[in-house]
């Protein structure tokens, strides 16, 4: 317990909640230009508010979508739109296995 | 260290195409990928294909491996022999994006080292002046950590290079605050507790995905918070009040008279917290006492004469 008291406590933003990004912000967490994120936007993997990319804001889960996308891409040899629809197959099974795992207990 | 055996794992004959070992690959790839294999092992068996596939995908490297021979077994002692390389040149840089920081002691033997790094993202470095991988975990909280908020020690691995510029594996502790109202399945971003920085980068971030350990009796669904509750036949069917458990501290629910069993009640904004709280269901169990002595049969029997009931009158029986 020793340990404990010499450790500070971390704290850290729930990225759902209470993160918005730039598109400088996305790009930076994703480590991606700029030109990818808007293929990204166009396939709909993630859908940014606001009029034009100067004004666009992403939601904190932005970051793992576009994650998930860039390591289906390079990790199984997929393009952005078969990449973004195994991650809609794949949110949907998560959603799914979460309500079986209700409905069953 | 240990052999390892390539063809074995990825499933093909030694004297496999290179098609089949390709096709082969995509498959396992798919199989084992971290974000989409449940298995518990997936991203050790990611990792082991990849570099089966490494190997067996480039002539030079196979050719190589195939030189020690067909009789070693998988996970039989393995020391190189003193000449097995002569007469192979790889070429430098022969590593098509991968990470190979991640690669076996076996791999290393007989291939050298690539790059460096962590986890199942294959980074390519491009200078010596990197921001630090973004890291991730898993935190396992108790449901009742979601409603107070709470503290959680975390112990982690992280792969991080050592003085002399290898790569090893190092524990950490982190003390992290688990915010209050937090879901499952949602991160939480440790700024700068991620890989560490090559260079003058900065160090990445860590995500911390929540996952809530399985309760005994309530079950989770986003915000809401569901339990099923048994109930007598009798507080069913004439209505009652009873003291019922919620992860906030229990509370009298008032079981409205000729409730069905299945019928769900909800205690508004007894969910998770949050601006707009989650709400808590609870699903009315019907509990039959068991007609185990003389006057619990006599009651059934009571109930049979009196009520007259058909259960199975909607099925036309």
């Amino acid at each position: 317990m020793k340990n404990k008291e010499r450790l500070s406590l971390l704290s850290g933003e729930v990225m759902e909640e209470e993160v918005e990004l730039t598109l400088a912000e996305l790009c930076q967490a994703c480590r991606m230009p700029a030109e990818q994120v808007f293929d990204l936007v166009d396939e709909g993997v993630v859908e940014p508010v606001g009029r034009d990319p100067s004004s666009w804001r992403f939601r904190g889960i932005s970051v793992r979508r576009v994650r998930c996308v860039q390591r289906l891409e390079r990790d199984l040899g997929v393009n952005v739109a078969g990449a973004a629809l195994a991650l809609e197959l794949l949110e949907e099974l998560e959603r799914l296995r979460n309500r079986l795992h209700r409905l069953e207990g | 260290m240990e052999f390892k055996d390539y063809y074995g794992i990825m499933g093909v004959k030694r004297d496999a195409t290179r098609d089949e070992i390709k096709r082969a690959y995509r498959k396992l790839a798919r199989k084992y990928h971290p974000d989409v294999s449940r298995e518990a092992d997936a991203e050790v068996r990611f990792k082991e294909v990849g570099e089966a596939y490494e190997v067996l995908k480039d002539p030079e490297k196979r050719a190589a491996y195939d030189r020690l021979g067909a009789n070693w077994r998988a996970g039989q002692e393995f020391r190189p022999p003193p000449d097995w390389d002569r007469g192979f040149e790889f070429h430098g840089g022969g590593f098509t994006g991968v990470d190979a920081g991640q690669f076996s002691d076996f791999f290393e033997s007989l291939f050298g080292r690539g790059g460096i790094g962590g986890g199942f993202t294959h980074q390519p470095r491009r200078d010596f002046h990197a921001r630090g991988e973004d890291t991730y975990a898993r935190v396992l909280i108790d449901l009742e950590d979601a409603y107070h908020g709470a503290t959680r020690m975390l112990t982690l691995k992280q792969t991080a290079l050592s003085p002399d510029g290898r790569p090893q594996t190092k524990e950490r502790t982190l003390n992290v605050r688990i915010p209050k109202g937090v879901r499952q399945g949602q991160h939480i971003r440790l700024a700068g507790q991620g890989g560490a920085a090559i260079g003058k980068g900065g160090a990445g971030d860590l995500y911390l995905e929540v996952e809530f350990r399985p309760h005994r009796f309530y079950r989770v669904e986003g915000r809401d918070v569901f339990l099923d509750l048994p109930v007598a036949p009798w507080e069913a069917a004439l209505g009652a009040t009873i003291k019922v458990p919620t992860p906030s501290g229990s509370v009298d629910l008032k079981i409205p008279a000729n409730s069905a069993g299945g019928r769900k009640l909800r205690l508004h904004g007894r969910g998770i917290p949050a601006r707009e709280p989650g709400d808590l269901y609870v699903v009315l169990q019907i509990a039959l006492p068991a007609a185990a002595t003389e006057a619990a049969r006599a009651a059934y029997s009571a109930f049979e004469k009196a009520l007259k009931f058909n259960p199975r009158a909607s099925l036309g029986v």
